[in-house]
């Protein structure tokens, strides 16, 4: 299972920066959703995969056992979704009024910010 | 439960709440921000008081012990660095009283900016690898809106590119918090200091570091990953700008110097060689820039580098003089972009081609100009003359002849850069037909005239080119607290022991 989703996220990962990579605005949000997500996936899978096991002290005991599932980067996750929720819905709202104001979703063409001014006259 | 360092948070965040409900009240919204930011500065001062009264002030959230509950922990890097963005903030809060038009007011440009700082501030107090990030966050979606506020073409474009470097660094940091968690176990940074030097390969830290360099290194705009910094800083009005090239790559610059001074300690070649290449093509960039904005955006870049050049000697002095240049550079250059905003103003153009003889018009703000301007270049005796020799110095000191040469080079270029820009804005004689057009230029939008507004507009930048004068005369107390800082990051012992007390 771990090595099923190493695979995973080095995809989401490669997926992620091949669509930042193209010109297209459109997918440059998809690619900032999906490098997300590999962050995610990353985290889930370093905290270690176990089954059936609680993340809790047994009874009568002082210490965790040797085995124990660590609910922290689940934690971590959720917050980082949360946080990538809000920070993509901006991004798609970002991308449409741009799409009206530039008229374009070529990346290429949007040179406004770093060409000097006589060169867009 | 040390009340101080709370303030810093709250007051920002009770300032953005409570101007949020004045939501169609600006005059109250006004007197609210500079309210908050006064706050925010006096609770920098209390802070610092806090800090040489006893030690490391550092409070565990909710009462659960370091290292299983969240830390925020003041060392005076911390301090230090708190207490500059009270003054930012402050200076910029009276500033857009007149700098901002009310079309961006009406849209909770206040409730914008001041949860912003709480978010700086955060980042800078939080004992927290993983608590930075999140602060990083909410730094970085108030810094988004306040960009993109106002919707011109220019401010969208610089968005996207702002928003899209900053969610793939933002991604980076992340992996490289859960890969830290993974191997040491722990999100407390003083925990992790401990633990770091016990896992087993080696290799693994080193290749964190490498992760953390390319995600603040991103933030803080050093030499491969600056180019968004120019394309987006110069969109969005004066002091927006300011705030932003004053404040926010300093945040990725102090968690460069948090993480390499608490995790991965030592000289690093890679940062000195980042450094030389960041100080030297920044200011030759600037050199060939049309835009007054441009110029100063690519040389704050190029002044990144004297910090990240401190950082990789890491000898005390070196670490001394990357705190006292880090000082004077948030003063400096929120002052520049303050003045590049109100050239903007008085001109209504930051072509460099075509604004001509403001001496005439503008003689107080040619002055105000000189000074920050000065300091940048090193000129003593303003402030930037003692961070540059203190590194110098350094630098020499560890050998590092070639660094120091493009510390050198990087200086002179600035001075070269601003004395033609300042020559080319204020002393090139008007052309016949424009000294008459310049009568009729277009008026403020702002209803707001008359001396007050005068006072609103230029004090704060007046404020920060006094601080950078006082900063070069009185260099011995300001290199003194460096120096203490420097000591608590060479040896972060005292830090680890406030943040974990009894609980190692």
């Amino acid at each position: 299972m771990t090595f099923l989703l190493a695979v995973a996220t080095g995809a989401l990962y490669a997926g992620g920066f091949y669509l930042m990579m193209r010109r297209s605005l459109f997918k440059m949000i998809m690619g900032v959703v999906l490098m997300g997500h590999a962050a995610n996936l990353l985290i889930f899978t370093l905290g270690g995969l176990v089954r059936g096991l609680p993340p809790y002290i047994a009874e009568g005991q002082k210490h965790l056992g040797e085995h124990f599932a660590d609910p922290l980067p689940q934690a971590l996750i959720l917050t980082a979704i949360v946080i990538g929720f809000g920070v993509n819905a901006f991004g798609v709202v970002l991308i449409r009024r741009v799409h009206e104001s530039v008229k374009t979703g070529d990346l290429d063409e949007m040179i406004e910010t770093d060409s000097p001014e006589e060169l867009l006259k | 439960m040390n009340l101080c360092l709370l303030f810093p948070i709250l007051i920002p965040m009770t300032t953005g709440i409570v101007a949020l409900f004045f939501w169609n009240h600006l005059r109250i919204q006004r007197i609210i921000s500079i309210l908050g930011g006064a706050g925010l500065f006096g609770s920098g001062i209390y802070l610092l008081l806090c800090l040489l009264d006893g030690g490391i002030p550092t409070v565990q959230i909710g009462g659960w012990p370091a290292p299983f509950g969240i830390t925020l922990a003041a060392d005076p890097l911390s301090v230090v660095m708190v207490l500059l963005t009270g003054t930012v903030g402050l200076a910029v809060s009276v500033q857009s009283l007149t700098g901002i038009d009310s079309r961006r007011e009406a849209f909770g440009y206040y409730p914008l900016l001041h949860i912003m700082l709480m978010g700086v501030c955060g980042a800078f107090l939080t004992g927290d690898i993983f608590n930075l990030f999140v602060w990083f966050e909410v730094m970085l979606f108030a810094s988004f809106v306040l960009l993109e506020l106002g919707g011109e073409r220019a401010q969208l474009e610089g968005t996207v590119k702002y928003l899209a470097l900053n969610l793939v660094a933002s991604s980076l940091f992340l992996s490289a918090v859960g890969l830290l968690y993974s191997a040491a176990g722990t999100l407390n940074m003083a925990h992790l200091a401990q633990r770091i030097p016990e896992i087993d390969h080696q290799i693994f830290p080193q290749a964190m570091a490498m992760l953390f360099i390319v995600a603040f290194g991103l933030k803080a705009a050093i030499f491969p990953f600056f180019f968004w910094l120019p394309a987006s800083y110069h969109t969005p009005p004066g002091p927006v700008a300011a705030i932003f090239a004053g404040l926010l790559t300093k945040v990725g610059v102090y968690s460069l110097i948090r993480v390499f001074t608490l995790f991965f300690p030592g000289s690093s070649d890679m940062l000195l060689f980042l450094a030389g290449l960041t100080l030297v093509s920044g200011c030759l960039i600037a050199l060939v820039q049309t835009h007054v904005r441009r110029v100063f955006s690519f040389l704050l870049v190029g002044h990144i580098g004297y910090m990240i050049m401190g950082l990789g000697l890491f000898t005390p002095l070196a670490l001394a003089g990357a705190i006292f240049y880090l000082i004077h550079d948030i003063v400096d250059i929120t002052a520049l972009f303050l003045i590049s905003g109100l050239i903007q103003k008085i001109a209504g153009t930051e072509s460099i081609d075509r604004i001509r003889g403001l001496y005439r018009s503008h003689p107080f703000l040619a002055l105000l100009f000189l000074v920050p301007a000065l300091s940048l270049s090193g000129i003593p005796p303003f402030s930037g003359f003692w961070g540059k020799l203190i590194l110098i110095r350094a630098g020499l000191e560890a050998k590092a002849y070639v660094l120091v040469g493009a510390g050198l080079v990087a200086a002179f270029l600035t001075l070269w850069v601003l004395s033609a820009l300042w020559s080319d804005l204020f002393w090139r004689p008007e052309k016949p037909d424009e000294a008459a057009k310049a009568d009729q230029l277009p008026q403020e939008e702002r209803g707001w005239k008359g001396f007050g507004a005068e006072v609103a507009l230029y004090g704060p930048v007046a404020g920060l080119a006094l601080i950078t004068l006082l900063l070069g005369i009185f260099a011995e107390p300001v290199y003194g607290l460096c120096r203490m800082a420097a000591g608590h990051l060479l040896d972060p012992s005292a830090y680890i022991g406030a943040v974990l007390g009894g609980n190692p």
